[in-house]
């Protein structure tokens, strides 16, 4: 494993809402290519160590490396445009673009065109034809040109994964792809996130623990902020304390 | 572009043809010019239209486009309106260079103030605009060595346009020259919100947060959209000194702010001509009404206003286009 070159790394990551520490000591290596879940419980701090990593939130202490470099006080924008990309649980979309639309705009963002207020949409030939590639590979092509919010939740969902592809991640950050998503197109989006380039490293949280233990290569579980431990996936299923921390409550699920 | 599967549309025609000129828009600029021959009575009135759908057409950029609601927009047309005034006073009474230096300033201090406004947000915008706009009323006002003060500026002496055509006082030159404006105005904006930029802004109003996490420096993006949109309502105030050759204080006045944003309102956000169409109805509504009753005619714009956002959430033009069935 540590042949891999490490693309993403925390150091020590603290952080603390009032007197309740959510992040605690966080230290992790993400090499290129990683296919990495993170698991805990609800309240573990998932999403807040995803915040931090992507600069929505700043850490109380510690430090955040991308590629070898220091990124822990780069502002979100920043950050993505070095590679360091995110999906939203909660479907965080341009509910009146299209799909052509907003992954157009991203890509436009990323070649820093968007701010060129003289030349025509139509004219950006190769950040539409960029964006419809996308699109096609999360099967949206037939969609790209319907509003938003008009669309199926499921479709919505791979829009998330399509706007941060269009961003050319190095890294990619999915929180919770498949949530609210029926099972079987659970898998399917899975089996989407599976087929990205292999040179993109990805960190996916997922209560579902069939995909977890499918889709992942390594999985670090986080509980109550820190992390308990992180290992191959058939070391985790057969750890005893993530059976009592995690599985166990998982079970009944 | 060979390989598009079949039943998906091609997304590049597709988006030019959303930027396509409509028969309904070159009926309007056609329409536009029916005063000089159904209404020449009429023609100040149709000026004062003009300017102040241009001023309405620069709030929908930052409004009805980008998100900003702002209550202190006549700071620019304010500040465009006295900088037309002075230049002329001071000698120089060409209308057109006029007419961009004051615009030109005007953009100058809303990129100065966008430094401020990108700072903000909701609640606190609102009392941002407005604080701008109260600061620089009282400014205007105390300055009155300058201004005027209360008694307006006086001695504004406006060349004939082309040094050929004199700004009469039947108005066909001051409606040619503000209808060109706003022609120009809108053609400008236009083009504007059909590009990336255009794009970008519409982003930014749908969803900013999504916007960092795109990779957007979108604070750049509004700066730069909220400096254009001062410099066009400037070229807006502008084009009211030189039709009138005269400027009072309440051009930068709270009223006016408040008003073109009734009009945006009432015509449609966030689709340019919904500003025009709201700057007709308000100030013909105006006339009319004013004849009937000066002192009460504010109850009917409120009454209609309040019926449009009922009715009508998405302005005039938002209900007819979705009675066309061309929702787009």
């Amino acid at each position: 494993m540590s042949a891999a070159e490490v693309v993403l790394r925390t150091e020590a990551l603290e952080k603390r809402f009032g007197s309740l520490k959510v992040t605690r000591g966080v230290t992790l290596e993400l090499p290129r290519g990683a296919r990495y879940a993170l698991i805990g419980p609800n309240g573990a701090g998932k999403t807040t160590l995803i915040n931090l990593i992507t600069g929505q939130m700043r850490p109380d202490s510690g430090s955040i490396a991308l590629a070898g470099r220091d990124i822990t006080a780069m502002p979100t924008a920043g950050r993505v445009q070095h590679g360091l990309t995110r999906t939203f649980q909660i479907n965080t979309l341009f509910p009146d673009l299209t799909p052509i639309e907003a992954v157009t705009l991203a890509i436009a963002e990323r070649e820093r065109v968007a701010g060129q207020f003289w030349r025509p949409l139509a004219a950006h030939k190769a950040a539409i034809e960029e964006g419809f590639e996308i699109l096609r590979g999360l099967r949206l092509a037939d969609v790209a040109t319907r509003t938003t919010r008009t669309l199926p939740y499921g479709q919505q969902r791979l829009l998330e994964i399509a706007l941060a592809l269009a961003t050319r991640p190095k890294v990619l950050l999915l929180d919770e792809p498949a949530a609210g998503v029926p099972k079987d197109e659970s898998a399917m989006l899975f089996s989407v996130i599976a087929g990205l380039p292999e040179d993109i490293s990805v960190l996916f949280i997922e209560h579902d623990m069939d995909i977890v233990f499918s889709f992942a290569s390594r999985i670090i579980v986080l509980v109550a902020g820190a992390v308990l431990l992180e290992a191959e996936p058939e070391v985790v299923r057969t750890d005893p304390r993530v059976r009592e921390v995690y599985l166990g409550q998982a079970a009944h699920g | 572009m060979s390989e598009i599967a079949r039943n998906s549309p091609d997304p590049r025609l597709w988006l030019k043809q959303r930027s396509r000129w409509s028969i309904v828009e070159i009926a309007f600029w056609l329409a536009a010019l029916l005063p000089f021959f159904l209404f020449p009575a009429y023609l100040t009135l149709a000026s004062q239209i003009a300017i102040a759908a241009l001023f309405a057409v620069s709030v929908d950029l930052v409004l009805g486009y980008a998100g900003i609601v702002t209550l202190g927009h006549a700071m620019f047309f304010g500040l465009g309106a006295y900088a037309a005034g002075l230049i002329s006073k001071a000698g120089w009474g060409e209308p057109l260079s006029g007419l961009v230096m004051a615009g030109v300033f005007a953009g100058l201090v809303g990129y100065v103030a966008s430094f401020i406004i990108v700072r903000v947000q909701h609640l606190a915008l609102i009392m941002i605009t407005l604080g701008l706009g109260i600061l620089s009323y009282e400014l205007a006002n105390a300055m009155s060595w300058l201004t005027g003060g209360t008694d307006g500026l006086q001695g504004v002496d406006t060349w004939p346009l082309f040094g050929a055509f004199e700004f009469d006082l039947w108005g066909k030159t001051a409606y040619s020259y503000a209808l060109a404006g706003l022609f120009i105005g809108v053609m400008v904006c236009r083009r504007m919100v059909h590009s990336s930029f255009g794009l970008a802004l519409r982003g930014i109003r749908e969803n900013v947060r999504r916007m960092p996490a795109i990779g957007s420096d979108y604070r750049a993006h509004l700066q730069t959209v909220y400096a254009i949109s001062a410099a066009i309502a400037g070229a807006a105030g502008a084009l009211l000194t030189q039709t009138t050759d005269t400027v009072s204080l309440d051009v930068l006045s709270f009223q006016r702010s408040a008003d073109v944003v009734v009009m945006l309102i009432l015509g449609g956000t966030g689709r340019l001509y919904g500003g025009i169409v709201g700057a007709i109805i308000f100030l013909v509504a105006r006339d009319q009404l004013a004849g009937i009753n000066p002192q009460y005619w504010y109850f009917w714009i409120g009454v209609l206003l309040m019926v449009v956002v009922l009715v009508m959430p998405s302005g005039i033009l938002g209900g007819l286009a979705r009675l066309a069935g061309k929702r787009d």
